[in-house]
């Protein structure tokens, strides 16, 4: 059952990341040609003045944060899937998996901390 | 393909031998076969028997395609080696090797008992607790209309030749997976709207190595034999494993015998059944 | 059991990608697994490049001098191109393993039509989603945003 409770989980986060990382893809990659969501009208989205507005957007360090949550446990469970098919034995199974909730836990921490930070510097 | 006209031809065989009393590993050995229109790979393989080397061990039985010994790896497919022409694969050559993902015994002769100790741990018969009586003194049969029929009909001609789980990515290295054999059958068990064993099912093929494992590669469907297609039932029993989860299924009217539902009684005619012959524990 | 040495005979990591005439599905589902190992890899990395914002203008502008050489341009080409396949696919096996996408089954009459025919305009589909995409982000890339010709 608990499988069935991850696999599940992994499913919808994947769709979750599609959402907002074909999001996150269009403004860094193709808002040059857009200009729908940079500050200083078309200019590349990793241009300060650009990060800066988003990073004090509350739209932009909810979803981030989202984003970061799903793919963070899509990608581990994902790489932990990959390697328990790998014919290793139960204890470096169970390794595998501390090693990864901790990583996993660990970045998102990070990530999350960075959101609110960010939020509160100056341009 | 199948329509193409045939020539005869010198075929060379290639085949993957194993002794396990001689070798330490296997080697390929060739030999020359003239192949008529129309032949097999199993009757070229008796042709070599016969004429050639007649220590060449392989299973078969049926020589039609129905009972599932005669699986081997041709040109890198597992297919039967009955149900297949030599010259619709090719002309000039065939490589022969036992099916993969199981040990291998003696030549093209692999130990299929992982299979069936997977198969048997899915509880693959009919469980049905609700109405012992009926189970134990029956009195009609359990119908199945044409929709509860086409829902595990597929699925039931099955004939455990593990081409499917030779072909499948995740067997090739994963021992403890249960593959699309048994997965297959767990699904079409629980399809099945006489059974009742889902909840037994349910931690098997909801494990780690279960279900969850296959990825749809497709291959198993690509060369059953029978047509089975285990890909789409592993595929639905997913579904109905994360149906349940999420408490969104639907638990139908199952099905019921045929005297509770018309209230009719056991025909007098029939007899009784002998007496046991095996002590009842 | 018959007894005697038996000789083991796994096909192992090769069976994922090669040693068989295998079908289309096979080779995407083994470009799935490669392309989600480098997004994992490159998404750990961007989280912690992109965790320096909080700490100003000046660690963001060290940063990105680091990553103005142009192979590293090349780089985050390939992980889109990693992406849009990864995104793409996986729509398509969410679709096929929860929506029920593989069809319901059928009685089985030769030439047997198994679910991967039932997928196969599915799968055309999102092969060629996938590459409009890679078109215009190419496009995107080396035309609009000219990492190479710096």
């Amino acid at each position: 059952m608990r499988e069935t409770k991850w696999w599940a989980w992994h499913m919808i986060a994947g769709i979750v990341i599609f959402v907002l990382l074909g999001l996150h893809m269009l403004i860094t990659h193709f808002d040059d040609i857009l200009g729908w969501f940079n500050v200083l009208g078309p200019s590349h989205a990793i241009e300060w003045e650009n990060v800066v507005a988003r990073a004090q957007n509350i739209f932009f360090a909810v979803t981030y944060v989202i984003l970061l949550i799903a793919a963070l446990f899509h990608g581990f469970y994902g790489a932990r899937t990959i390697i328990c098919e790998m014919n290793i034995g139960v204890g470096a199974r169970k390794f595998v998996d501390v090693l990864f909730w901790l990583v996993g836990l660990a970045l998102l921490i990070v990530g999350t901390w960075a959101a609110i930070a960010s939020m509160a510097i100056k341009g | 393909m199948a329509n193409k006209i045939q020539v005869p031809s010198d075929v060379i065989f290639t085949i993957r031998r194993y002794d396990p009393d001689n070798d330490t590993a296997p080697h390929y050995e060739d030999y020359k076969v003239h192949v008529d229109p129309g032949l097999t790979v199993l009757d070229g393989l008796h042709l070599i028997r016969e004429n050639q080397d007649p220590t060449l061990s392989w299973r078969y039985s049926c020589r039609m395609g129905v009972c599932g010994s005669c699986g081997m790896l041709v040109n890198g497919r597992a297919m039967l080696a009955c149900n297949n022409q030599i010259l619709d694969i090719s002309k000039r050559r065939l490589l022969i090797a036992p099916l993969p993902n199981f040990d291998i015994i003696k030549d093209l002769v692999p130990d299929l008992g992982s299979m069936f100790e997977k198969h048997q741990s899915i509880h693959p018969f009919l469980i049905r607790e609700s109405d012992k009586e009926e189970m134990e003194n029956p009195t009609g049969e359990y119908n199945q209309s044409e929709e509860e029929l086409v829902r595990y009909l597929q699925f039931s001609y099955c004939i455990r030749c593990g081409c499917c789980m030779a072909a499948c990515p995740t067997l090739a290295t994963d021992d403890k997976y249960l593959g699309p054999m048994p997965l297959a059958q767990g699904y079409r068990w629980n399809a099945d709207t006489r059974d009742e064993g889902f909840d037994r099912r349910r931690p098997i093929a909801g494990d780690t190595h279960s279900a969850y494992r296959c990825h749809y590669a497709g291959e198993c469907s690509n060369v059953c034999p029978k047509g089975v297609d285990p890909a789409r039932a592993i595929q639905l029993l997913k579904k109905q494993l994360v149906k349940d989860y999420f408490h969104l299924m639907k638990k139908g009217p199952g099905c019921q015998s045929q005297s509770s539902r018309t209230g009719s009684e056991r025909n007098p005619k029939i007899p009784d059944p002998p007496p046991f012959t095996v002590e009842q524990t | 059991m018959a007894e005697g040495k038996h000789y083991p005979n796994k096909l192992g990591i090769a069976g994922w990608a090669f040693r068989g005439r295998w079908g289309v599905d096979r080779y995407l589902y083994t470009l799935h697994r490669i392309t989600g190992l480098g997004l994992l890899l490159y998404f750990l990395i961007h989280i912690i490049v992109t965790t320096s914002r909080a700490y100003g203008p000046e660690a963001w502008g060290q940063w990105m001098d680091t990553f103005a050489h142009s192979w590293i341009g090349y780089g985050e080409y390939l992980v889109f191109l990693a992406f849009a396949f990864h995104a793409f696919n996986g729509v398509r096996l969410v679709i096929l393993e929860l929506f029920g996408g593989v069809g319901k089954p059928i009685e089985p009459i030769y030439p047997y039509k198994t679910s991967l025919n039932t997928q196969r305009p599915l799968m055309v589909l999102i092969i060629l989603v996938i590459v409009v995409v890679v078109l215009v982000g190419s496009y995107d890339f080396f035309v609009h945003t000219k990492p190479l010709f710096q």
